[in-house]
């Protein structure tokens, strides 16, 4: 029809702009700044065009920005294709949409992808700021639509924005039976683009010096764990990631396959949790050593690490069940031990010097391993998270005779070269180590400024044993976590460090509301639906009774909403006299004598007086006190009361 | 065969009759609803927002579906409000001449506590005039409808349709009501002298009324120009005088359908005679008229230019 093709107003322009600005806006960090000043210069020309009511460019200039555009975003992604890509191409797309707006039907096209660029910021965050910021987009676009359907005088846009956060929330149960309710498949449905998952922090499948100090200065969650009964103490809390079994001189790498077993045996009762892992692109799912359940679509490898199928690429959840009193892999392969004894030729000699000296010295290898940490111990070796660079070949070396300060990598490191060398088996454990306990919801949060590595030992007669040369160096670090460890000239971020209390009270605060919506708001999956359902007696929910359950609570919302939006159509009688006396007709229709929609009361009157003689005397009365009070001037509280009495009394 | 079938159809599902008199009260099986083009868009939108939040597992991208959703079904519920329980009943059309385009109005009673917007009214879904009817208020809005013959002209089937608030549903409602407008027969063209006056027998004329020279007052009579009202009189409040002139001293121009040469058609004949009676008034003359069946007597200003085009466009036409 026509008035999809009506020009539209200044104002119109101008609000689509504001609305299209507020939901790109968190994009635009993500954005090469020759496209960010591109789509501003173009937004700017469209809403001066508006004001100075210039006609819009034409086609072949638009087509000439287009192409340049695209060439552009080419250069700069090396692919149009991704998200990254993807989503820079929309904002340009958008804004030449802008310069091309000139009717309703362009407007209306545009708040629809206004709408749709809402959820492309959901791929960078879902946090609560996020969720709020863009449900205040969500708002003024709405208001923005609202506005474009009022084709007469437009009233202020404070009332298109109190009209859209009416419907808004009046959508809010409807909302909620669909998002607990929709059957959830778990994606993806095609192959996601490479970058869909970059930029995300965590552990690696090698160690050399320095690469683990990045990862300690971010205060970043890795993952949150809720136990069953009561947190173990932080010396115990090695969480198990990558295992590394090769040494170049420099570098650690965890081999693709793996060596060892997973025999173990223990005594003791396991330690039940649930953990709530962060995205990290990696495959490693992090448990207490040592873990005695595996969680569902993973896997353990021969040395203990747990690996999920697919890489851990959304927020997931998992309930485990760790012994951290054990005896590991006694019965170790000899291929697997013979692994855990190489070191590269040539590199590091006085380090393994050392190692044989050790073992010559001691006749028990458990002397060996405490001569060592006894070492770390005694000597003088420096804790610190900047450590001197280790320029030379012999990084190893280096650190040991040399600079003797270091962080966790160097220690394991070293130790790890320094038992090899001495003839015990020993692989490289990275991981976290403690945590910290958030007392307002009784869990801990494990960041990746917790990242740590340790050794393991192969001792004959006991297996596989956990060796953290660190904790000779520093046992505060084990003991109270990263932030009483380092001096406090280190940088460390603010929300790791102990000397922020309200700060930090703050910020254990927050982390409890993020723990919260994470676990019900991001992690409703298709596990939890299922959860909750089975918990109001819908057991082995399949698609089809889903589906019915869905449709009858959608429709049940639907009705309730209709009703008692439709209520306010009724015409309301405000006039009391007119109450009354309809009161009257009502009593009068229930005897089958209804008044005709046309007849007055003085004719209504007249025909009761012919039908019910019996009647005329109360009908002439109240008639009376009715037309008077309505139609003559100045009718008093009495005659109401009359009136009202009068009714009341009169049966038919 | 199936056009009839379609006729059928259509007036057994909007129920459509003929005009109904009085007020028309949209309850809710008088409105219909369906998506725009622009709701289908929007659906199709929504579920591309469902499969990326499948597919990306998009937590906020399903809340936003799903809140989005509810708004598409909620909209259909105020597109409907914004229709339903109005009271729409005929107003007053302005005779026009053939050839031009009545307008008829049409009240719009809104009663409920709701104020309502942006609700068009419309006849050949091509032009339509839209009027916000605040909550409690009525509003008049008005259709243009081509009035290519004389006679009486009725608006047929209107429509009174919204698409407020998301512009995602279409909401309307059909009108007949029962209205009509008096078409005038076209005049034609200027330039045609008047006939002869029949000079007045004997009186004289000195009492011919003119427009040159003021001669006096007389009581006002209905019919009376407004411009020839002694108005300073009646701001005194001593009742309404109408000032009388002398001039061309013309009494009693009948207009009479026989003076017309014989071979020209009825139509032409009433075209013409439209003509005499806009010129006689415009010259200020008293004048009757004269058709077959029908006789105006002689009269004055604007009630009698009046009821001669009324007898003019009414010339054999059953009411």
């Amino acid at each position: 029809m026509t008035d999809s093709k009506q020009p539209l107003h200044v104002r119109h322009i101008v609000w689509l702009l504001i609305s299209l600005a507020l939901v790109t806006a968190p994009h635009i960090e993500r954005l090469p700044w020759w496209l960010v000043g591109l789509v501003i210069t173009l937004a700017t020309w469209r809403a001066y065009l508006g004001y100075a009511r210039l006609p819009l460019p034409g086609r072949w200039l638009l087509l000439f920005v287009v192409v340049g555009a695209t060439a552009g975003v080419y250069f700069n992604y090396r692919t149009i294709f991704g998200r990254d890509a993807g989503i820079a191409l929309l904002v340009v797309m958008l804004a030449l949409k802008l310069l091309e707006t000139r009717v309703l039907r362009d407007a209306m096209l545009l708040t629809f992808l206004g709408y749709f660029l809402v959820i492309t910021n959901f791929l960078y965050s879902q946090t609560i700021p996020t969720a709020l910021y863009m449900l205040a987009c969500t708002w003024v676009i709405t208001a923005t639509m609202i506005g474009l359907q009022h084709t007469r005088y437009e009233p202020p846009f404070r009332v298109q924005l109190r009209t859209a956060g009416v419907l808004l929330a009046q959508c809010t149960p409807l909302m909620l039976v669909l998002f607990l309710l929709f059957p959830r498949v778990s994606g993806p449905l095609w192959g996601l683009p490479q970058d869909a998952y970059s930029g995300v922090t965590g552990l690696s499948d090698t160690m050399t010096p320095g690469s683990l100090s990045s990862l300690i200065l971010s205060d970043a969650v890795a993952f949150r764990v809720r136990f069953d009964s009561k947190i173990p103490p932080s010396k115990l809390l090695y969480w198990r990631g990558p295992v590394m079994w090769e040494f170049d001189g420099r570098t650690w790498t965890a081999p693709r396959a793996p060596y060892g077993s997973t025999e173990f045996t223990t005594n003791s009762t396991p330690v039940l949790y649930e953990v709530t892992l962060e995205p990290h692109s990696k495959r490693w799912l992090f448990a207490l050593d040592i873990p005695g359940t595996v969680p569902p679509r993973a896997r353990p490898s021969a040395d203990f690490q747990l690996l999920a199928l697919e890489p851990v690429n959304t927020r997931i959840r998992y309930e485990m069940a760790s012994f951290l009193d054990y005896n590991y892999g006694i019965s170790e392969n000899r291929l697997a031990l013979r692994r855990a004894l190489s070191l590269p030729e040539g590199f590091n000699p006085r380090t393994i010097e050392l190692g044989r000296k050790l073992r010559a010295e001691h006749a028990n290898d458990r002397d060996v391993v405490r001569a060592a940490l006894a070492m770390f111990h005694d000597e003088k070796f420096f804790y610190t998270l900047t450590p001197p660079m280790l320029l030379g070949n012999n990084p190893v070396d280096e650190f040991l005779f040399e600079t003797r300060s270091g962080f966790c990598e160097h220690y394991s490191s070293a130790f790890a070269v320094l038992m090899r060398a001495a003839g015990l088996p020993t692989r490289i454990v990275t991981g976290y180590q403690g945590g910290e306990i958030n007392q307002l919801g009784n869990y801990l949060i494990v960041r990746q400024a917790d990242a740590h590595a340790w050794a393991e030992v192969w001792l004959r007669s006991e297996g596989w044993v956990r060796f953290d040369p660190t904790a000779a160096v520093s046992p505060l670090r084990v003991e109270a976590g990263i932030s009483a460890a380092v001096p406090r000239t280190d940088p460390l971020p603010l929300l790791v460090r102990a000397d922020f209390k309200a700060l930090r009270q703050l910020s254990l605060t927050w982390d409890l509301m993020a723990n919260a919506w994470n676990q019900w708001v991001l992690g409703y999956t298709p596990e939890r639906q299922r959860l909750l359902l089975s918990r109001v007696g819908i057991d082995d929910a399949t698609w089809h009774s889903l589906a019915l359950i869905l449709f009858c609570s959608t429709l049940f919302v639907v009705l309730v909403l209709s009703a008692l939006m439709l209520r306010q159509l009724k015409t309301r009688v405000r006039d009391p006299a007119r109450i009354a006396y309809l009161r009257f007709c009502d009593k009068l229709r229930r005897v089958g004598l209804p008044r005709h929609p046309a007849e007055g009361p003085e004719d209504y009157a007249r025909r009761l007086e012919g039908v019910r003689p019996d009647l005329a005397a109360a009908v002439a009365t109240i008639t009376l006190l009715y037309v008077r009070l309505r139609y003559s001037a100045g009718g008093s509280a009495d005659a109401l009361g009359q009136l009202r009495r009068q009714v009341r009394q009169f049966t038919a | 065969m199936y056009a009839a079938l379609k006729n059928q159809i259509h007036s057994w599902l909007f129920q459509l009759g003929g005009p109904e008199p009085g007020v028309i009260v949209l309850v809710q099986r008088r409105v219909f609803i369906l998506p725009t083009r622009h709701g289908l868009v929007f659906a199709c939108v929504l579920l591309l927002l469902l499969a990326g939040s499948i597919n990306y597992n998009l937590s906020l991208g399903f809340v936003l579906t799903f809140l989005l959703s509810a708004m598409g079904i909620n909209a259909m519920i105020y597109t409907f409000r914004n229709l339903a329980n109005l009271r729409l009943s005929g107003g007053r059309a302005r005779p026009v001449f053939a050839g031009e385009s009545a307008r008829f109005v049409v009240n719009v009673e809104n009663g409920s506590e709701a104020d309502r917007y942006s609700i068009g009214l419309t006849r050949d879904k091509k032009e339509a005039e839209f009027v916000d009817v605040l909550a409690r208020t009525t509003v008049a809005v008005s259709v243009g409808v081509p009035a290519p013959r004389r006679g009486l002209l009725t608006p047929g089937r209107l429509t009174l349709f919204t698409r407020y608030p998301m512009g995602l549903y279409y909401a309307w409602a059909y009108l007949t009501l029962d209205m009509h407008c008096i078409v005038y027969p076209r005049p034609a063209p200027p330039g045609l002298p008047l006939p002869e006056a029949a000079s007045s027998s004997g009186e004289g004329a000195e009492h011919g009324r003119g427009q040159e020279d003021f001669s006096g007052l007389r009581q006002y009579h209905r019919g009376d120009s407004p411009r020839h009202i002694a108005w300073k009189v009646a701001a005194r409040d001593q009742g309404l005088f109408t000032k009388q002139f002398t001039g061309r001293a013309e009494t009693e121009l009948w207009l009479d359908w026989n003076v017309l040469p014989p071979g020209l058609s009825a139509e032409d004949k009433l075209s013409r005679l439209a003509r005499w009676v806009l010129d006689a008034y415009a010259a200020g003359l008293s004048f009757g008229l004269r058709i077959p069946g029908r006789t105006v007597d002689i009269g004055t200003g604007e009630m009698q230019r009046e009821h001669c085009l009324e007898a003019l466009a009414l010339y054999d036409i059953d009411r």
